[in-house]
C-alpha cells in the first residue's frame, strides 16, 4: 500500500442555491482506518459523503479518493468506492440474490469471480437464510446487511456508509459492528453516525461536525482529554456541603465541586461532582481517606466519571451562545 | 456498451415482471381488440373505401394515451421516490446510459405489445375465409408509423417520469404532453388566426407535425424521411432533456 491517504478532504465548500451546507471542511483518513463522521442532524455530513462519492459536485474544495481527483475523474472514483447511502435505499421488487448479481455485474465482476464473491459476502452478511427472499419483504436489520453486502462487494479499497447502524435493535447494531470491524486493516471505512457507543467501539479516529465545519477530529481519547479536560469524580456524601471546599483544596490545590449544585436528598445524602485540574494525580483514595476520616462528612460512593464520546460530542457542537 | 446491456436486461427483466405490464398489456390488447372487431363489422355491413389496416391505425392514439403513460411513468420517478438513483449513480454508470437503459427497455415493451396485435390480422386472414387476402401495404406501413413514432411517445413519457418522483404525476404529465402532440397539433391546425398571411410560417410547421397527416402518409406507402427525422430528432431532444432533468434534480437534491 502506498502512503498516499486513502480519502483527502480541503477546503470543501457545499451550498444549495446560496444557502451553505458544508464550509470549509477539510480532513484526511489514512488507508485501513475506520472513521466515524459524528455530527447533529443538518451537520452537513451526509452532503459531504455524497461529495466524496462523486454524487453531488462540491462548490468548491478539492476530494480525492487513493489519490484520484474526484471532480475531475468522477468516473475512476466510483470503481474505488462502494457506498451505502442513507436510509439505504433498495429496490422492493427484487430478491436479495439477483439484486446483489445485479449490483456486482454493474460494479464490473466479471462473470468468472462473480459466483464465488457473492457466496463470499453472503456469508460475510449472513444472508445466507434470506438470499432467494424478495428484498421488500425483509426486515430492517436484514436489508441493512443487504446494503452493506452491495457496498464491500467488488471490494473497493473505500467504503463509505451513512447511518449504517440506524433503525437496528441492539444484537443487529453489535452484529453490523463486528462486520465493519472485520474490514478493518483490508477497506478504508467512513461511517456516519449519531449512535455514538457504535462510533467510539468500532472507529479508530472521529471527526465531528457542526454546522457544516468540523469542530473535532482525533481518536476518541484525544478528544476527550482536548474536550472535557479536567478530571471529574463524583461522590454520595452526606454532611455539611459548605465545608467541603475547604478540606478538598487541603487534597489537591485545583479540586473544586463542580456544577450542577446538588441538594441532599430526604436521606441526607446528595450526589456531589468535583472536578480536578487534568494533570492532578488520582485523588480517590485520598478522598476516601479524607472524608472517612472527617466526622461531619458520611460518603456512601465514590467514583471517577468516565467520559465517554457522548460527552465531547455534546461539548464540541454545543451552541455558541450556551 | 458492456454497462448499457446490464443495465437494460436489468430494466426489461423488471418490466416483466411488474404487475403494471400485464395491467397495460391486457387493456392494450382488450381495447385494440374491441376496435378490431368493431371495424370488421362495419366492414361486412357495407363496403368501405379505405383498407381495414389504415381505419384500425387511425384510432393508434387510444391505447397510445394510456398505455405509454403506464409503461413510463414508473420508470425513474420510482427510482428517484426509493432513492435507488442514488446507488445506481455511484456506480460505474452513467445518467444517460441509465435513462437510455429505461427508454429501449420501455420501447421494446411497446413495439412487443403492438406485435401482438398482428395476430388479429393472422386470424382474419387465417380464419376469415375471405376470397381476397388483405391488403398488405396499409398493413406494414402502419406498423413502420407505430415503430418510428413510438420512439417519441415512449421519450415523451421517460421525459415526464424524470422530473417528478411522483409516478401519478409523471403519468399525468406524460399523457398532456402525449394529448398536446397527437390532437394538439390537429386541434392547431384548424385555428382560424393561423390562415392570416403573416402567419405562414407557423402554418407550414404546424402542417408539418400533424400526426394524422403522417400516420395516412405511411399507410399510403409514403415513407417522408422528413417526418422519420422529426420523430427521431423529438424523440433525441425528449431523452436528452430527461438526461439533464435528472442530472438538475441531483445538483439540487
Amino acid at each position: 500500500m502506498s502512503a498516499e491517504p486513502a480519502i483527502l478532504v480541503h477546503d470543501l465548500v457545499k451550498s444549495y442555491a446560496g444557502h451553505p451546507a458544508v464550509r470549509g471542511v477539510s480532513f484526511e483518513v489514512a488507508q485501513g482506518e475506520i472513521i466515524g463522521l459524528l455530527g447533529p442532524n443538518g451537520a452537513g455530513k451526509s452532503t459531504t459523503l455524497r461529495i466524496l462519492t462523486g454524487y453531488l459536485p462540491a462548490t468548491s474544495g478539492l476530494v480525492t479518493i487513493c489519490g484520484v481527483d474526484v471532480a475531475s475523474a468522477p468516473a475512476d472514483v466510483k470503481n474505488l468506492i462502494g457506498y451505502m447511502p442513507e436510509n439505504n435505499p433498495l429496490p422492493d421488487d427484487m430478491r436479495v440474490r439477483e439484486y446483489l448479481h445485479f449490483r456486482a455485474r454493474l460494479k464490473g465482476l466479471t462473470r468468472r469471480n462473480l459466483a464465488p464473491r457473492l457466496d463470499e459476502v453472503v456469508h460475510l452478511c449472513d444472508l445466507g437464510r434470506v438470499r432467494d427472499r424478495i428484498i421488500g419483504k425483509l426486515s430492517k436489520g436484514y436489508r441493512q446487511r443487504v446494503g452493506i453486502a452491495d457496498a464491500i462487494l467488488a471490494e473497493p479499497p473505500v467504503i463509505i456508509m451513512d447511518e449504517p447502524t440506524i433503525g437496528l435493535d441492539p444484537h443487529q447494531i453489535l452484529a453490523v459492528r463486528d462486520l465493519i470491524a472485520g474490514l478493518r486493516g483490508r477497506m478504508t471505512v467512513l461511517i456516519s453516525s449519531h449512535i455514538l457507543p457504535e462510533i467510539e467501539a468500532t472507529c479508530d479516529r472521529v471527526v465531528i461536525m457542526n454546522q457544516g465545519r468540523v469542530v473535532a477530529a482525533g481518536t476518541p481519547a484525544d478528544l476527550r482529554r482536548e474536550w472535557i479536560g479536567a478530571a471529574a469524580y463524583e461522590l454520595e456524601l452526606a454532611g455539611p456541603l459548605d465545608a467541603l471546599p475547604a478540606l478538598l483544596a487541603s487534597l489537591h490545590p485545583s479540586l473544586v465541586p463542580a456544577p450542577p449544585d446538588s441538594v441532599a436528598g430526604p436521606d441526607g445524602f446528595a450526589t456531589v461532582r468535583l472536578a480536578a485540574a487534568p494533570d492532578a494525580p488520582d485523588l480517590r483514595e485520598a478522598l476516601v481517606n479524607a472524608l472517612a476520616r472527617d466526622p461531619r462528612f458520611r460518603l456512601r460512593g465514590l467514583a471517577r466519571a468516565r467520559h465517554t464520546l457522548e460527552d465531547v460530542f455534546l461539548a464540541a457542537t454545543r451552541p455558541k451562545a450556551a | 456498451m458492456r454497462l448499457f446491456r446490464i443495465l437494460l436486461a436489468h430494466e426489461l427483466r423488471m418490466l416483466l415482471v411488474s404487475p403494471a405490464t400485464y395491467i397495460a398489456a391486457t387493456l392494450f390488447l382488450l381495447v385494440m381488440g374491441f376496435v378490431f372487431a368493431g371495424i370488421l363489422e362495419t366492414f361486412t355491413a357495407a363496403p368501405q373505401e379505405a383498407a381495414p389496416a389504415a381505419v384500425f391505425f387511425q384510432l393508434f392514439w387510444l391505447p397510445v394515451f394510456f398505455m405509454v403513460p403506464l409503461l413510463t411513468m414508473k420508470s425513474l420517478a420510482e427510482e428517484r421516490r426509493l432513492g435507488t438513483l442514488e446507488t445506481l449513480l455511484t456506480t460505474p454508470v452513467t445518467t444517460p446510459q441509465v435513462v437510455l437503459a429505461k427508454f429501449a427497455a420501455a420501447y421494446a415493451l411497446y413495439l412487443s405489445l403492438w406485435a401482438a396485435t398482428g395476430g388479429f390480422f393472422y386470424i382474419l386472414v387465417r380464419f376469415g375465409g375471405q376470397s381476397q387476402p388483405i391488403d398488405l401495404g396499409p398493413l406494414l406501413g402502419g406498423y413502420l408509423f407505430i415503430a418510428v413514432s413510438g420512439t417519441l411517445f415512449v421519450a415523451l413519457g421517460i421525459l415526464a417520469s424524470s422530473v417528478t418522483r411522483n409516478q401519478a404525476v409523471a403519468g399525468i404529465l406524460a399523457f398532456v404532453l402525449l394529448l398536446a402532440l397527437v390532437i394538439g397539433t390537429r386541434f392547431a391546425g384548424t385555428l382560424e388566426l393561423l390562415k392570416l398571411e403573416s402567419l405562414a410560417g407557423v402554418r407550414a410547421a404546424v402542417d408539418y407535425v400533424q400526426v394524422f397527416t403522417h400516420l395516412e402518409d405511411f399507410t399510403r406507402g409514403v415513407v417522408d424521411t422528413r417526418q422519420v427525422l422529426y420523430y427521431l430528432s423529438g424523440s433525441a431532444l425528449a431523452l436528452i432533456l430527461s438526461i439533464l432533468g435528472v442530472e438538475a434534480k441531483q445538483l439540487h437534491s
